[in-house]
C-alpha cells in the first residue's frame, strides 16, 4: 500500500488551494449532505442558467480526500449541462469501484482513482458527487 | 502481568499489515479475543450445540447449563448477588434500549426528567431523546468542566425531584474521563431517580461492583472484554425488572399462551425471546474467565500506566492536541494533529500496521462540545505496550511532515 497512491500531487494542490470554495449569494440550488459515518459535511451550490451550470461552489468540513473531490468536481461541472454532470458522477462511481473508465473530460479527477485501493475512503470521495447527483434529481424532478 | 505471554494469546495480533507488524490501537472500538474465547466458541459449536430450555435430550441440557452457566458467570463478575438480575443483549445498546423502551414509559410523566451528560455515546443518548418523546418528558444535561469532567455541584443543581431517570456512561470512549457513578447514584436515589449506567467502557478494564455502585441498571458489552460480537447483558435491580413488560415476545418467553392472552416467564427470561445468544454466552463466560485470571486490578494499573505513558508521550509532537483530562484517565487517547484531518492521519497510520479510530465515536454533541466535527483515537488494551505507543509517536511525526510538505 503506497501512500502517494493516494495521496497525489494533484489531489494535494486541491486540498491546499481549493477552487470554488465558497457561497453563493445568488438564486441557487443547495444541497446539503453529511457522511454519518465520519461527520464529514458538505454543502454544495449550484447556479444554473437554463439548463447548464453556470457557477458551482462547495463549503464543509472533511478531510483532504473529500474536500479536494468537491474542489475539482465543481471545476468539472462549470459549463456542463445537469445531464453532463450526472454522467459524470456515474463516471465517478465506476471510477471509484476500480471499472475501467474513459478519463477525457475528467481530467484532474483521474487522480482520484487511487482511492480505490483504500476502501475505507471511497465515502470521503464520493460525497460532493452524491451531493451534486441529489442536486441533478431535484431538478429533474421539479421539471419532470 | 506478561505482555508478551498475553500477546501470544491473541492470534490475530501475530501478522503484518501493509507490510508491519500490527500495531492495534482501536479496542475501545472492538476488542480482540484470546485463544481461549475463540475455542470455547468453536468447541460449543462442535460439542454441546443445541437449544436451550426445551430439549430433553442430552445436548439440550449441555446447552442450558452453559448459557445459564453464563449468566452466573456475569453476575459474579460484576457482583450482582443472584442470576436472574442479568439479562443477555445483543451489547450495550440493547440493553440500554431495553432500559428506555420498558422501563421509562412505566415511570415518565409529561414534564418529568431524564438526566444526562452530553459526553454519551448515541446509544445512551438517542433511546432517552425517544422515550422523552412519547412520554412528554424532558432531557436535561449535567454541564461539562473545560476538561470534559463532571462536577458533583452541577449534578446537585440538574437532578431535581422531577427527575426519574439519570443515565451517564461510567467511562467516555472519547475523553477517557471515569466518571463518579457513585456518587452521581447517591443524588440521583435523594432525588427519587434511578440510575442507569452504560458500563460498555469501563467493564473491560476495570473491576465492577453493581452493589457498590448501587446502580439500578448496569449495561455492557462482551467484544469489548475480548469477548465476541454481538453478546452483552443489562444487570438490573430485582423489583424493577419484575415490574417492566417485555418489548420482545415469542418464544422462551412465555409462561401460558392462548388465542387471546398469554402471560410471561419470570426475569430473566420473559425479557429474552426466541432462540438467545449461546454460543456468545458461552464465550462471554470464557473471556470473563481470561480477565480474571489475569486480574482485573491488573489490567486497570497497566493501561493507567499506557495512558500516562501516551500521553505524556504524544504531548511532546507539536500541534498534537490531546482532549480530555491528563489525569483520572482510562487507556485511550483522543486528539488531534494540527490541521491534518483524522481520516488522512488515519490512512497514514495505517500505510505504516497501525490502526486507530477516526471519526466522531459516535458522539457527535461531544464532538459539537469540542468544536472540532472529528477527531482521532488510539485505544489501549491488556495486550498493548509501550512500543506500540513509540511506533505511534514516530508514526504521528512521519505523518506531520508528510502533510506538512504536502499543505506547505
Amino acid at each position: 500500500m503506497q501512500l502517494d497512491d493516494l495521496y497525489r500531487r494533484v489531489i494535494m494542490d486541491h486540498h491546499k488551494n481549493p477552487r470554488n470554495r465558497g457561497t453563493m449569494d445568488e438564486e441557487s440550488v443547495t444541497i446539503n449532505l453529511n457522511n454519518p459515518t465520519c461527520g464529514d459535511r458538505i454543502s454544495l451550490q449550484l447556479q444554473l442558467d437554463g439548463n447548464k451550470v453556470a457557477e458551482a461552489k462547495f463549503s464543509g468540513e472533511g478531510c483532504s480526500i473529500s474536500m479536494s473531490s468537491a474542489s475539482m468536481m465543481t471545476e468539472a461541472i462549470k459549463g456542463r449541462t445537469l445531464e453532463e454532470a450526472y454522467a459524470m458522477a456515474e463516471k465517478f462511481s465506476a471510477l471509484m469501484k476500480g471499472e475501467p473508465v474513459e478519463f477525457e473530460e475528467l481530467e484532474d479527477i483521474e487522480a482520484l482513482s487511487g482511492v480505490n485501493k483504500f476502501p475505507a475512503r471511497i465515502k470521503c470521495a464520493t460525497l460532493a458527487w452524491n451531493a451534486l447527483r441529489k442536486g441533478v434529481e431535484s431538478q429533474s424532478k421539479q421539471e419532470g | 502481568m506478561n505482555i508478551e505471554e498475553i500477546r501470544k494469546q491473541f492470534p490475530i495480533l501475530q501478522q503484518e499489515v501493509n507490510g508491519h507488524p500490527l500495531v492495534y490501537l482501536d479496542s475501545a472500538a472492538t476488542s480482540q479475543k484470546p485463544r481461549s474465547v475463540i475455542e470455547a466458541v468453536k468447541r460449543y459449536y462442535e460439542y454441546d450445540n443445541s437449544n436451550v430450555h426445551r430439549g430433553v435430550h442430552t445436548l439440550g441440557s449441555r446447552a442450558t447449563e452453559a448459557y445459564e452457566g453464563a449468566r452466573e458467570r456475569v453476575a459474579r463478575f460484576i457482583n450482582s448477588p443472584i442470576a436472574e438480575q442479568i439479562i443477555f443483549t445483543r451489547g450495550t445498546t440493547t440493553a440500554l434500549n431495553l432500559v428506555a423502551a420498558s422501563y421509562a414509559p412505566s415511570v415518565l410523566k409529561e414534564g418529568d426528567e431524564i438526566v444526562l451528560t452530553p459526553m454519551e455515546h448515541h446509544s445512551n443518548l438517542i433511546p432517552w431523546q425517544q422515550a422523552a418523546k412519547r412520554s412528554g418528558a424532558v432531557l436535561k444535561y449535567i454541564p461539562l468542566q473545560p476538561d470534559g469532567t463532571i462536577s458533583l455541584a452541577d449534578v446537585e443543581k440538574t437532578v431535581t425531584n422531577r427527575t426519574k431517570i439519570v443515565s451517564v456512561m461510567y467511562v467516555s470512549n472519547v475523553l477517557g474521563v471515569i466518571n463518579p457513578i457513585k456518587e452521581i447514584t447517591e443524588i440521583a436515589h435523594r432525588n427519587g431517580a434511578v440510575m442507569v449506567v452504560d458500563g460498555a467502557q469501563s467493564t473491560p478494564h476495570m473491576r465492577i461492583d453493581v452493589q457498590a455502585l448501587n446502580c439500578d441498571f448496569y449495561a455492557l458489552s462482551g467484544h469489548k472484554m475480548c469477548g465476541p460480537t454481538g453478546i452483552g447483558a443489562l444487570y438490573g435491580r430485582k423489583s424493577l425488572l419484575e415490574a417492566m413488560e417485555p418489548i420482545e415476545f415469542g418464544g422462551e418467553m412465555i409462561d401460558f399462551v392462548d388465542l387471546y392472552e398469554s402471560t410471561w416467564k419470570d426475569i430473566p427470561w420473559r425479557f429474552e425471546a426466541g432462540t438467545p445468544i449461546i454460543a456468545g454466552a458461552v464465550g462471554l463466560a470464557a473471556a470473563i474467565d481470561f480477565l480474571e485470571e489475569i486480574g482485573l486490578d491488573n489490567i486497570d494499573r497497566h493501561e493507567k500506566e499506557m495512558a500516562a505513558y501516551a500521553y505524556s508521550k504524544l504531548s511532546e509532537i507539536d500541534g498534537l492536541m490531546i482532549y480530555g483530562p491528563r489525569e483520572g484517565r482510562v487507556g485511550l487517547i483522543t486528539f488531534n494533529l494540527d490541521d491534518v484531518h483524522p481520516h488522512d492521519v488515519a490512512t497514514v497510520l495505517d500505510s505504516e500496521g497501525i490502526a486507530v479510530r477516526a471519526g466522531h465515536h459516535c458522539c457527535q454533541p461531544l464532538m459539537r462540545w469540542l468544536d472540532v466535527t472529528a477527531t482521532a483515537r488510539a485505544s489501549f488494551y491488556l495486550y498493548n505496550t509501550e512500543q506500540d505507543v513509540d511506533r505511534l509517536a514516530a508514526s504521528l511525526l512521519r505523518t506531520k511532515e508528510f502533510f506538512g510538505h504536502a499543505i506547505g
